[in-house]
């Protein structure tokens, strides 16, 4: 008979820390964005008119809804009801889903009107412009990047409750793989009034 | 030893916490329209860090979690606040 060494408040606080470096990374963003904004407070405005507030508005409940299935799925395994947990973490993956789709129009319609880094177009617009929108384009591009990670961890997590990995008894991946969406949404809550809302 | 395990937290709870952050969301674009000047951020900031504190707290289990999950919060908050204050005191001051 082996001993089983683990410890799962520790795996969950490892992963805690590792949030505080995810918040120090994003914060570092937030900062430059405060700035540039206390430079350029009338071009900022001006530059977030030209956000599509509908589809960030849509983005904003999609990942609240995400948010609530994975929270979700781990009362359900909990429970030791892991047909339902599966069923919750494929929404959303599902839903993980529908915002990269939603991003994928929402930058192509932008990108289509000659507004991306770099571009010829954003340079006339003057600095202030520029700036709102290299920063737009780095920190929701970090955020769906994050969103991808996170859909792919939660796919494995899936898996691993099909096979019995994940169960009742030992469920720490999936409260870890939880608490990494828990932080991309968390991201978006601050993008989304910072960057679509400003008048 | 035996693991402390967290209760599982009931679904009715997980959905009215989803839903408080639904008219949160509307709260924040309905004042976003009004012009308030240097408000409006605040304001954002405001609804945002209340989301927040939701999503840690319910979504994140921070609620059942050891005292040092909960210390850990506070000194990134001190941290990053340390961060913006010394950047706004160079930044302003050019």
């Amino acid at each position: 008979m082996s001993i089983e060494h683990r410890d799962d408040t520790g795996a969950r606080f490892g992963m805690w820390i590792f949030l505080y470096t995810e918040v120090i990374l994003f914060g570092g963003l937030f900062i430059l964005y405060a700035v540039a904004l206390a430079k350029f407070p009338q071009q900022f405005a001006e530059a977030s008119h030209k956000l599509n507030i509908y589809f960030g508005a849509a983005n904003t409940l999609v990942l609240l809804a995400s948010s609530l299935t994975i929270a979700m799925a781990i009362t359900a395994v909990q429970r030791n009801k892991p047909k339902q947990a599966m069923v919750l973490c494929i929404s959303t993956i599902v839903l993980a889903i529908i915002f990269l789709i939603n991003k994928y129009f929402e930058w192509s319609a932008e990108i289509g009107h000659g507004i991306y880094p770099g571009s010829e177009h954003l340079a006339e617009m003057g600095p202030g412009i520029t700036a709102f929108f290299n920063l737009y384009y780095f920190t929701a591009g970090l955020h769906g990047l994050h969103i991808l990670i996170g859909g792919t961890l939660i796919g494995v997590v899936t898996v691993f409750i099909a096979k019995g990995k994940v169960n009742s008894e030992r469920y720490t991946l999936l409260e870890n793989s939880a608490l990494y969406w828990h932080l991309v949404d968390l991201v978006w809550v601050f993008l989304f009034p910072l960057y679509y809302l400003i008048l | 030893m035996t693991e402390h395990k967290h209760e599982p937290i009931s679904y009715r709870t997980l959905i009215l916490t989803w839903l408080a952050l639904g008219i949160l969301t509307g709260v924040t674009i309905a004042v976003s329209r009004i012009q308030l000047g240097a408000l409006n951020v605040w304001m954002a900031l405001l609804i945002a860090s209340t989301k927040s504190t939701l999503v840690l707290f319910i979504f994140m289990h921070l609620k059942e979690e050891a005292r040092l999950f909960k210390v850990g919060i506070l000194i990134l908050l001190v941290i990053l606040s340390i961060f913006i204050g010394l950047t706004f005191t160079d930044v302003l001051y050019r």
